[in-house]
């Protein structure tokens, strides 16, 4: 109890001082506030919906899946290109959208599937073949979106679009995309029902044990085995979402996928490895780093690196301060 | 098929890696009763009982559970068919709560409720802590934990793995009176390192040694036995 105290007051301090470096570096602009903390909440949405499975996944099954950020960029490819298709240009943009999103999802879950299913299962008990593999996989997927899509990355045209991502609101005097505030609703969402599946449902204590010890599990008659592939899947499925929802306004590129996994990396490691909590918060901070870096080092250095770096320096940082990562077992 | 017998367990050979831990063991565990693995340390008592519950299958011999062979099962199907496990270290999880942990042991929605009354009973500290994390727990309430979540579903044979190491000699005593009441419901194949221990509860005993049984019978016979004793156990 009081090393999360602690915890909670590390993260606290950091909230606090990003708030105030962006409210200073705003000059008052109120609305420039407001619109660098809601792309931060945006994008803290984004790290999140890749980082959960990578996180549930490493935590019960010892498997960091490198594959995860390209999970992420086939759910874009497949959206935007669903919702763009001539064939389904007749059927009404605010249907279109959603069933490109839930078609973009249950792809994601049917490749988590196969991956775990066909590949990923002989190699249990080889930990460094899963990663070499993961890695081998996440490449042959943007070969494949190569070959079926090019090399062009694609953004949403506002003409081609649906209601809510073609309305905005502005906050003191700026515009802020609708859209983006419905991904953060959503991405709030999704925490919680993640959470609620993890901490109220038998399955939720199936996992949370799991990633204690799953031998015990198993012991007590559970197919961990099918335990497994239903988090793997999942993980995969969540990930497709994120990157479905993120092309509106992202578009989709063959580097998206690198973009979300270093940073969903980082968040689930200074979060603290397998920790559920840890990741939501985790995300949230680094988005918000991100965002707000992003808006200092634009209008004040003239360049764009430094937001890049943003989530290893957070990382590093809360390492020093914190060698489990916030919410990380000590023994871990 | 020997109805008598719960457990069959018949010259097994377990290897761990390149290492041959277990070279013909054969255990038989009588229905109702409480048997106990005995030997030194290393003797290979916890592989008996991990290659039992298929943690690690042996490589040759046999297994039944009530006739039926456990040989080539994975873990939680021979958890299913009716074993349950309270491994060394307890092996508790610690994050979730005592209710928590109880009810991932069920194996049917209504298992827990059916069971709270004897579970109570037995371990009333966990109705006191019922809803704190198990790591919370001292290391005899997580040892009463550990076998109480092995009552839930309805097992016929517990594999129960040094219950009273490292507690203290009240609790052991507690122990010892729980362990004795719930065997009037369940068969035990115990593995206990604490001789006054193994003869205050259990009726047959098996000793292992070097990862083969050398000795078994009843265990009112052995505690006059002071040879038997001297040579495999090393207790005066």
């Amino acid at each position: 109890m009081p090393q999360t105290r602690s915890t909670l007051m590390i993260v606290m301090a950091l909230t606090l001082a990003l708030l105030l470096f962006s409210f200073f570096t705003s000059r008052g602009d109120l609305g420039s506030f407001g619109t660098t903390i809601l792309s931060g909440l945006f994008l803290g949405m984004l790290y999140f919906l890749v980082a959960a499975g990578l996180s549930i996944i490493f935590g019960l099954m010892d498997i960091l899946n490198f594959a995860q950020g390209a999970y992420f960029m086939t759910g874009a490819y497949i959206t935007f290109a669903l919702f763009h298709l001539p064939a389904f240009q007749g059927v009404d943009a605010n249907l279109r959208f959603p069933s490109a999103v839930a078609a973009a999802t249950a792809v994601g879950a049917l490749l988590g599937l196969l991956l775990e299913r066909g590949l990923l299962r002989p190699l249990y008990a080889r930990p460094i073949f899963q990663l070499v593999l993961t890695f081998g996989v996440a490449i042959i997927f943007g070969e494949a979106l190569k070959a079926i899509w090019g090399t062009a990355a694609f953004s949403w045209s506002p003409i081609n679009s649906f209601g809510i991502h073609q309305s905005g609101f502005e906050i003191f005097g700026r515009q802020f995309g609708t859209y983006r505030l419905f991904v953060i609703a959503v991405g709030l969402v999704l925490i919680v029902l993640i959470g609620l599946l993890l901490q109220r449902t038998r399955t939720g204590i199936i996992i949370r044990a799991g990633v204690e010890d799953s031998e015990m599990v198993q012991a007590l008659g559970i197919n961990v085995r099918a335990v497994f592939t239903m988090v793997f899947t999942l993980g995969c499925a969540v990930a497709a979402f994120g990157g479905a929802i993120a092309a509106p306004f992202l578009g989709a590129n063959l580097g998206m996928g690198n973009a979300f996994l270093l940073p969903a990396i980082a968040v689930v490691v200074l979060g603290g490895l397998g920790s559920y909590m840890g990741t939501a918060i985790g995300s949230l901070l680094v988005g918000l780093a991100v965002a707000v870096v992003a808006k200092f080092s634009t209008e004040f250095l003239n360049q764009t690196v430094w937001s890049s770096i943003t989530p290893m320096l957070l990382l590093i940082l809360i390492l020093l301060l914190r060698p489990s990562g916030l919410f990380g077992k000590e023994s871990r | 098929m020997d109805t008598s017998h719960v457990l069959e367990v018949q010259s097994i050979h377990t290897f761990i890696g390149q290492f041959h831990i277990l070279e013909g063991v054969t255990v038989t565990v009588p229905r109702g009763s409480i048997t106990v693995l005995l030997g030194r340390n290393g003797a290979g008592k916890t592989t008996t009982l991990r290659s039992i519950m298929g943690l690690t299958p042996p490589l040759q011999g046999s297994i039944t559970l009530n006739g039926e062979s456990l040989i080539g099962l994975a873990p939680y199907r021979i958890a299913q068919m009716g074993v349950g496990y309270v491994p060394e270290h307890r092996a508790i999880f610690k994050d979730l709560t005592v209710r928590e942990n109880l009810i991932i042991a069920q194996r049917s929605a209504r298992d827990l409720e059916r069971r709270s009354d004897l579970i109570f009973e037995l371990f009333p500290d966990l109705a006191k802590f019922y809803h704190l994390p198990g790591g919370n727990l001292s290391g005899g309430q997580q040892q009463m934990l550990a076998i109480a979540r092995a009552l839930v579903p309805d097992n016929q044979l517990l594999l129960v793995d040094e219950p009273s190491e490292g507690l203290a000699p009240v609790i052991i005593e507690q122990l010892i009176t729980a362990i004795r009441r719930l065997s009037e419901q369940v068969t035990v194949l115990l593995v206990e390192q604490n001789f006054r221990v193994a003869s205050l509860l259990a009726d047959r005993y098996v000793i292992i040694d070097d990862g083969q049984s050398v000795a078994s019978g009843l265990m009112a016979e052995l505690v006059h036995d002071e040879a038997l004793i001297q040579k495999y156990l090393g207790v005066a």
